[in-house]
């Protein structure tokens, strides 16, 4: 892992002034930091994805099949058929620049091709070359480009320097989406198989073992049972998840990374001390042990194929519906794409809260509900005994991650959870929140170590903007709902606001949870004492 | 280089029309064939385009959210930025197309004192809105030429138009905005260096373009006067499919036209195109209601999947023995 210079040089090398050269004629610097490390053989192997071999991006040579044009130029083609997104969004950018400083890696990196319509111009430029007339004819006066092997190796670099967050489709007056660009894009790199190994390994773990860090399921259960300790040791109650078990009411889904590391480990046992306090009918799966889905920075078909599980799971264990944790893509790929995909769901019913009876008629054909959503509506019905005083230690901001955002429009939901069991919230400033928050600077698969110093940059501008809140109101909490950006942000906070932690929103739930039976908590999950018990001795 | 190229280019329109018509009297081609090509190329390039777009299927439901999404009864949903319906969509597609919602929310992101800022930052949004809204009001204007009688909407937007009853003719507001409005964003596009780096000739290309066609028929208007009865014979002879070519219009009417003609005719070629294509961009033109209604991709198809039974047959053994229920027994 290449070193990243210290916070404030790294911010003062940003200089948002292009270079003299025009951009068809500079070339990418494969420097460590910026780019990811490529996808191993084997995991593309079990993906069954094509040309799997060992190369590296900062060799000179790719590997690239003989005929590697032809595939993407034909890669091309297809897509073009099946997308009319891709075509509109090839045809018909005006180059107004509204998005050029809306991409958080432009605004940490400066450099001027992460601006979102040169990204896209990338490819759009050799689209213009083989599809369009004037491209052929008039090459580089029409904005057209040969495709070439250094085309190619920009396309790499670029497009894994985006983290499909879609900030700058809100500004676009077309409504042009990087995001769809880049999943197209990828998706080209990896007909030659030029993907990296931070997407391809998780796809591969979650393909063979239901999720992406390759947690077996004998393990996984081990995982959870050692939360259910741990919140016995908090709270002197024992909570009784279950595994794989038919006949539940719900199928519990969430992303692997609460299972595995913290913080998301607290917003996990923040779940599990729900459930049990509303005596809730619900299964884990060992199976389908993914709410995430790096197939979706893949490909379309990818994507698919890691997505099937949830239906094929909760349709063999026979729930009625399904529940979803806190995660940001996974709920895009819900939202937008699962029932499309893999449904239509009619094994299942139209979920309906079995605690408040609330039927979630938005979700009445994929049958699959969001945990917040859920929360928010037991709140309001007051079914939750809470004790927000219990998170009176924690000044908190919420980060509304990308795809939540942008991608479904859950904006109030946490907003309302986290306000009836927090009582110190402050908003960030208005242009770095809603549809107009910021990317954590490592989702889309690129939350790997060896690319810190590109997640740092990326990450500045949210960073920035908690750290106004933080001197302003001394905001030490950021409340996240999504998996990656509690492990990512943490870093990042870390390494810019070094005084603000990273907390899942069904943490803060869990700390104010009145559980029935409980002992007098003295700390919050991470054993952190509780206002007024800074005192009291274990 | 891109910006030189495209001047050149409309030097050598303006050229071409003059010396076609001073020089080698071409006033009939000018004056008919020219414009039936522009028309012919306008009519079926724009329908091309926008079929080539429309038979591509939209496989998947993929509008930008930009506000908060239908839930609960008691959360409020914005309407407007995230629809679930089809008239919210139809709103939303209204807010797109006539008064540019999306760019209205355009900010400038700078750094100060070692702080990122956001600025307020409408000039974009209010020069392109003043543009288009200018252009709209210069092209029915033109209607007067092209239809006969004229519709009193015509001469009802004329009279607001040219309001001020400034100079003798009377100075239309739409002539000055366009003028401005092309003007500014001529000037931002070569004063922001971001907005340089990514600008090709198709860029100023038509910029300089509209600058002609404004500036010959401003001249036209209040300087070089031309026979307008005589215009208006030529017009109506086109529309009427009688062309006739009256003598003695003045070769700057000539210019106008034939720039009026390139414009056409280059429009559906162009990113000038956006005009059709906005109203089918998939992030804008969807509702956002993929969890209440199953959307179709017609080329959804099979693809291969891990199945939970090949799972258990690799981890049959240790589910067991972690006391996980399995499907099937050990043998």
């Amino acid at each position: 892992m290449a070193k990243v210079a210290k916070p404030n040089e790294l911010f003062s090398s940003i200089d948002h002034k292009p270079p003299q050269e025009g951009w068809m004629d500079t070339k990418p610097d494969f420097r460590p930091g910026t780019w990811c490390y490529p996808a191993k053989a084997k995991n593309m192997e079990i993906l069954g994805l094509p040309y799997a071999r060992e190369w590296s991006p900062a060799d000179e040579d790719w590997k690239l099949p003989t005929n590697w044009k032809e595939i993407i130029i034909e890669g091309i083609r297809e897509r073009l058929e099946k997308y009319r997104s891709l075509k509109i969004f090839m045809d018909v950018c005006v180059r107004c620049g509204a998005c050029a400083d809306k991409c958080h890696f432009f605004i940490g990196s400066g450099d001027p091709k992460n601006m979102p319509v040169l990204r896209a111009e990338l490819l759009r430029s050799i689209y213009r070359k083989e599809f369009t007339l004037a491209g052929k004819l008039l090459g580089k006066i029409a904005g057209a480009r040969e495709l070439t092997e250094d085309v190619f190796k920009e396309w790499f670099y670029y497009f894994f320097q985006c983290t499909e967050c879609r900030r700058c489709s809100v500004f676009c007056p077309y409504g042009i989406d990087t995001a769809e660009i880049t999943m197209i894009g990828r998706e080209l790199l990896n007909l030659l198989g030029c993907n990296i190994d931070w997407i391809a390994g998780p796809a591969a773990n979650c393909y063979n073992n239901g999720n992406h860090l390759g947690i077996q399921p004998h393990a996984f259960k081990d995982m959870i049972e050692f939360f259910v300790d741990e919140i016995e040791a908090v709270t002197g109650v024992r909570v009784n998840p279950t595994f794989n078990r038919k006949g539940a009411e719900i199928l519990f889904i969430t992303p692997s990374g609460d299972v595995f590391a913290d913080p998301g480990t607290y917003t996990l046992m923040g779940y599990l001390m729900l459930f049990h306090a509303l005596d809730l009918d619900y299964t884990w799966s060992t199976y389908a042990s993914e709410g995430g889905n790096f197939g979706m920075f893949t490909s379309h078909e990818t994507m698919k194929r890691l997505n099937a599980k949830m239906y094929a799971e909760s349709k063999r264990l026979g729930t009625k519906w399904i529940l979803g944790g806190e995660c940001g893509h996974m709920w895009r790929v819900i939202n937008q794409y699962m029932d499309t995909m893999n449904g239509p769901a009619d094994h299942l019913e139209v979920p309906k809260s079995p605690i408040t009876g609330t039927v979630f008629d938005n979700a009445r054909s994929t049958k699959m509900v969001h945990l917040v959503e859920f929360t928010a509506d037991l709140i309001k019905n007051n079914k939750l005994k809470l004790d927000p005083t219990r998170n009176d230690h924690l000044t908190v901001t919420y980060h509304d991650s990308c795809n939540t955002a942008r991608g479904m429009g859950f904006l109030e939901e946490p907003r309302y959870v986290i306000n009836s069991v927090c009582n110190n919230f402050y908003e960030m400033p208005p242009n770095t929140i809603r549809e107009q928050t910021f990317c954590c600077g490592s989702g889309s698969g690129l939350n790997t170590d060896e690319f810190m110093e590109m997640r740092m940059r990326g990450g500045l501008p949210r960073a920035n903007a908690v750290k106004h809140v933080h001197d302003q109101h001394g905001v030490n909490t950021l409340a996240t709902i999504c998996a990656i950006d509690r492990a990512v942000l943490s870093a990042s906070m870390n390494y810019w606001v070094p005084d603000v932690t990273v907390y899942g929103v069904h943490e803060l739930v869990a700390n104010a949870l009145v559980l029935d039976g409980e002992k007098q908590r003295t700390t919050d999950l991470r054993g952190e004492p509780l206002p007024g018990m800074e005192d009291i001795e274990e | 280089m891109g910006m030189k190229f495209s001047l050149l280019a409309v030097v050598a329109l303006i050229a071409t029309a003059f010396l076609g018509v001073k020089v080698a009297g071409l006033s009939q081609f000018f004056g008919v064939v020219v414009p039936y090509i522009a028309i012919f190329m306008f009519l079926g390039g724009f329908t091309y385009r926008i079929l080539s777009w429309a038979r591509v299927p939209v496989p998947f439901r993929i509008p930008t959210t930009a506000g908060q999404q239908q839930s609960l009864s008691w959360i409020k949903q914005n309407k407007l930025d995230n629809p679930s319906t089809t008239a919210g969509v139809i709103g939303r597609m209204a807010l797109e197309v006539l008064l540019f919602r999306s760019l209205f929310r355009n900010t400038k992101t700078e750094i100060q004192e070692g702080k990122i800022t956001y600025q307020w930052e409408k000039w974009l949004w209010l020069a392109g809105l003043a543009f288009h809204y200018s252009f709209f009001v210069i092209f029915v204007r033109h209607l007067r030429f092209f239809l006969n009688p004229v519709p009193g909407f015509v001469y009802a937007l004329d009279g607001a138009d040219g309001f001020l009853q400034v100079g003798l003719p009377g100075v239309y507001i739409s002539d000055l905005v366009f003028l401005a409005a092309v003007t500014y964003l001529f000037v931002r596009r070569v004063v922001i260096p971001q907005v340089r780096y990514i600008s090709l000739p198709a860029d100023y290309f038509p910029l300089f373009l509209l600058m002609a066609v404004g500036l010959s028929g401003v001249l036209m208007r209040y300087f070089t006067k031309v026979d307008v009865v005589k215009v208006k014979e030529l017009a109506m002879g086109i529309v009427t499919f009688h062309p006739v070519v009256p003598t003695g219009i003045g070769v700057l009417f000539y210019i106008h036209f034939f720039l009026i003609c390139t414009l056409f005719a280059y429009f559906p070629f162009s990113k000038l195109m956006h005009l059709g294509g906005v109203f089918l961009s998939p992030t804008r033109n969807l509702p956002n209601d993929s969890r209440m209604e199953r959307h179709i991709n017609p080329w959804n198809y099979p693809v291969k999947v891990h199945t939970y039974a090949e799972y258990e047959d690799h981890f049959r053994e240790k589910m067991i023995e972690a006391g996980l229920p399995v499907e099937k027994e050990l043998n």
